[in-house]
């Protein structure tokens, strides 16, 4: 007995509603033929990871009903440098081919990518509901294309976030765009301006330093919900900040830069008790005993206060200002906090309600010992390295600090973790303790050490990571570390979606190992390690399961790529090399970097001189 | 792979001249030197060496920097760095305070200190201070003078002398317009001024 049951269309299409995540999406889209149809109207939001997997004419005539889209281009590596300048990662096709087909179009969040002032202006014009803009380490723009949404954009909330080369003045001139265009911002204007280099503000010639830009929030806006300036060199007026704060009841974050000095900051404390994010800006001055009462009693008068970070120059007797609300914390960031172990262990210790610690390696082994002690519900820390490129330690932090902390937080998830010296006893010790990490980062500051106790490589300690934390989804590894090491992570790494690796290894094995037993990895980056062509092709077909595999300074020849290349059409091999065409050198000459990220668009077409991607046997891809 | 094959295999490579490496340029030992820490600073030719090395290419044809040294003022010469590593974003190592000179990787950031009157100058180490109050400290004791408080607007008004120094441009800046890491990384000597030579030294 045969029988067809379906729901009508729209009910599906309201069922589907319900569900945002991209991997129950994609599930869903594949069910069955009508379910693909009906999913594919109503997906709102698309998440691209590699731009250059997918034209945009192909995201467009799947999906015609988008409103929010998120793109990345740039290798992870190239936070590091490690991607040459003009590599790719341009967003300018995506955003003539969405102009005319996402008129609607609420959300453009780009990470890692190349974005011109053109585009901008096209964004600007061409989305009359545009809401958000978030920019991520991209680069390529300039303050006229900031101006031109400004400008042009009836936006309703407004983000940025950027994170390149930009001089105040042309801020003030934004910013005076902006706010001064008697422009009605409806609900919420969130500006974001982060990770600025200072260093580059320097070299420009400001003119104007009393950051008058601020002065331009129009007396009748009073929508701000978050304002981080961290990053910003020079001072703001301190007046207008006051006065904005005043008015604007639905704070909720509140960034500052360094330049603000810290008398200052119970004045803006006080207008904004509301706070739930604070960032601080520089945290001394001269010891006095009303400013310090002042400020602790600004402190108390945030109730709501629960995430902390800026404590530029701490002077350590003004810490016990925050006493008053260490109960609430539950996010500490004390990054860029020269503080020694003593005072944070004082601070820390006040701390229970901590979830995310972010600390340099000042905090030692003794404070780290003391937040396993204080802080039972952590989930994650993070320990930055003070003089990463020192010759010696110059702080008592080991791996016993990172041991104590496995030891004392049953909830610990995530860790990153720069130090000097590990063993494998404590990584075996921390796995243990610890099956329940998901996102495990180790970074031995010198390349290739070993265990300090047995001088042995780490290859059992890492296993013991993998093995016991089943549910590890990103590792990066560090020391001494032999192919062993890599069947540990092919054995056991059935979770694992993103491996980094740098400097170990000795042969092709420890790759194979690697591509042929991780069955969730998505995401691979490699550099220094002596992995060739054998591993690759004889894993050709892997790589179209993972997103990309980043290989540099290994010794993959320009033979393989080529013929991996030929045969993975569905695959772009990209050989990066700046020494110039790997046909003036033999074949086997190992390429310097090599980018191979599955994709169904076929070649890019955008590629600098120093990148070739290696063709395949059929007929060039056309998008 | 059979071992005897990869070698003549990786010969064949030439890896070694396409090796990333942590030595000197020349020498065979990847590993890392045990050095000396020595308080002196590096002489400038050493200190050229060192910025070549660290910002281009490894396969240069620097010679060995310790064989120009005198024995006695051996400065360890720097690993040169490797590119990316250790995996740091550049923002954040642009905030670390103990950021290093253009003078290589030596250690300490001594600056000349000259005051008005004072028949000779000292030099101190601006690595040491961590903030305006402390290096005020410092320069007080060891002028014996005082320099009251510090304003945007007025500077140290109000005191017999103000702390001055000269910036990267030449210029004569006082101490105190910027935030502590800028002063740092631009600060070439200190002055200390009498008052009233200082007046005109307002921030802009």
């Amino acid at each position: 007995m045969a029988y067809t049951f379906s729901f009508p269309e729209e009910v599906l299409e309201h069922v589907f509603s319900f569900i945002e995540s991209e991997k129950d999406r994609n599930a869903i889209s594949l069910v069955c033929k009508s379910w693909y149809e009906i999913e594919r109207w109503c997906r709102r939001r698309v998440f691209v990871g590699n731009c250059y997997a997918v034209s945009p004419m192909m995201v467009i005539k799947r999906f015609p009903e988008v409103r929010s889209i998120a793109l990345k281009g740039k290798p992870h590596f190239a936070d590091f440098n490690l991607v040459p300048e003009g590599w790719g990662g341009y967003v300018c096709p995506w955003i003539a081919a969405m102009a005319c087909a996402f008129p609607w179009l609420e959300e453009i969040r780009l990470k890692r990518m190349v974005i011109t002032d053109e585009s901008l202006e096209l964004i600007a014009k061409s989305f009359k509901n545009f809401k958000v803009l978030v920019l991520t380490s991209c680069e390529g723009f300039t303050t006229d294309g900031l101006a031109a949404i400004a400008a042009n954009c009836r936006f309703a909330s407004f983000i940025f976030l950027i994170s390149q080369v930009l001089n105040l003045l042309d801020f003030n001139f934004v910013f005076e765009l902006v706010l001064n265009k008697g422009h009605k911002f409806e609900s919420k204007l969130c500006l974001c301006l982060v990770n600025l280099r200072e260093l580059d503000l320097q070299e420009s010639e400001v003119e104007d330093l009393s950051g008058h830009w601020l002065s331009h929030f129009p007396d009748s806006y009073t929508s701000l919900v978050s304002l981080n300036i961290s990053c910003l060199g020079n001072e703001v007026s301190l007046s207008s900040l006051e006065r904005l704060l005043g008015r604007c009841p639905n704070l909720q974050t509140l960034r500052l830069n360094r330049a603000v000095p810290l008398d200052r900051l119970p004045n803006l404390l006080r207008r904004c008790p509301q706070l739930v994010e604070l960032g601080t800006g520089v945290y001394s001055t001269e010891m006095r005993p009303e400013v310090f009462s002042n400020l602790e009693a600004a402190f108390s008068g945030c109730k709501q206060l629960k995430s902390l970070s800026g404590f530029w120059d701490v002077l350590p007797s003004y810490l016990p200002a925050v006493y008053p609300i260490c109960s609430r914390l539950t996010s500490l960031n004390l990054s860029y906090a020269i503080v020694q172990s003593s005072d944070l262990i004082k601070l820390i210790s006040q701390c229970p309600s901590l979830l995310r610690l972010w600390v340099l390696d000042y905090i030692e082994d003794a404070g780290l010992y003391a937040l396993a002690a204080s802080c039972k519900d952590l989930r994650e820390l993070r320990v930055f390295p003070s003089d990463p490129f020192g010759l010696e330690p110059n702080v008592a932090l080991t791996e016993q600090g990172l041991v104590s902390v496995s030891e004392g937080c049953p909830k610990l998830q995530s860790v990153l973790y720069f130090c000097r010296q590990m063993s494998n006893a404590a990584l075996n010790t921390i796995a243990r303790n610890r099956p329940n990490l998901t996102r495990f980062r180790l970074c031995i500051i010198e390349p290739r050490t070993p265990d300090y106790i047995t001088l042995e490589p780490l290859d059992s300690g890492f296993g013991a990571i993998v093995e016991h934390c089943k549910d590890l989804q990103r590792l990066s590894l560090s020391g001494l570390l032999t192919d062993r090491v890599f069947e540990y992570i092919g054995t056991y790494g059935k979770k694992l979606e993103m491996l980094s690796v740098a400097f170990a290894g000795d042969s092709d094995l420890g790759l194979h190992h690697v591509l042929s037993g991780c069955d969730n990895l998505r995401k691979l980056e490699i550099r220094d390690c002596p992995f060739g062509d054998k591993a690759l092709l004889a894993n050709a077909a892997k790589l179209e399961t993972m997103r990309s595999l980043w290989m540099s300074s290994c010794s993959v020849s320009y033979g393989a790529c080529k013929l991996l290349g030929q045969k993975m059409p569905r695959l772009n091999v990209e050989v990066i090399d700046e020494r110039g065409p790997p046909d003036s050198r033999p074949e086997s000459c190992p390429v310097e970097k090599l980018y191979i990220y599955r994709t169904i668009a076929g070649p890019r077409l955008d590629m600098p001189g120093f990148v070739w991607t290696m063709e395949d046997d059929s007929s060039l891809g056309l998008e | 792979m059979d071992n005897s094959l990869r070698i003549s295999h990786e010969k064949e490579l030439n890896l070694e001249a396409t090796e990333l490496r942590l030595g000197l340029p020349g020498s065979d030992e990847p590993e890392k030197r045990s050095v000396v820490r020595s308080n002196k600073r590096s002489s400038p030719e050493a200190s050229e060496e060192l910025e070549c090395m660290s910002k281009g290419n490894m396969n240069s044809n620097g010679s060995d920097v310790t064989s120009d040294h005198d024995q006695d003022n051996v400065v360890p010469p720097a690993k040169a760095q490797v590119v990316g590593w250790p995996p740091i974003r550049s923002y954040r190592k642009n905030n670390l305070q103990q950021k290093k000179g253009e003078e290589g990787e030596g250690s300490g950031m001594y600056v000349k200190v000259s005051m008005a009157g004072a028949p000779y100058l000292r030099k101190i180490d601006l690595k040491v201070y961590k903030s305006y109050p402390e290096l005020l400290k410092t320069l007080g004791n060891m002028f014996k003078c005082t320099f009251g408080e510090y304003s945007e607007r007025e500077g140290y008004n109000g005191s017999e002398y103000a702390p001055t120094y000269e910036d990267k441009d030449g210029d004569w800046m006082l101490v105190g317009d910027v935030p502590w890491n800028m002063f740092v990384s631009s600060c070439k000597r200190l002055r200390i001024m009498k008052g009233s030579e200082a007046k005109g030294l307002g921030c802009l």
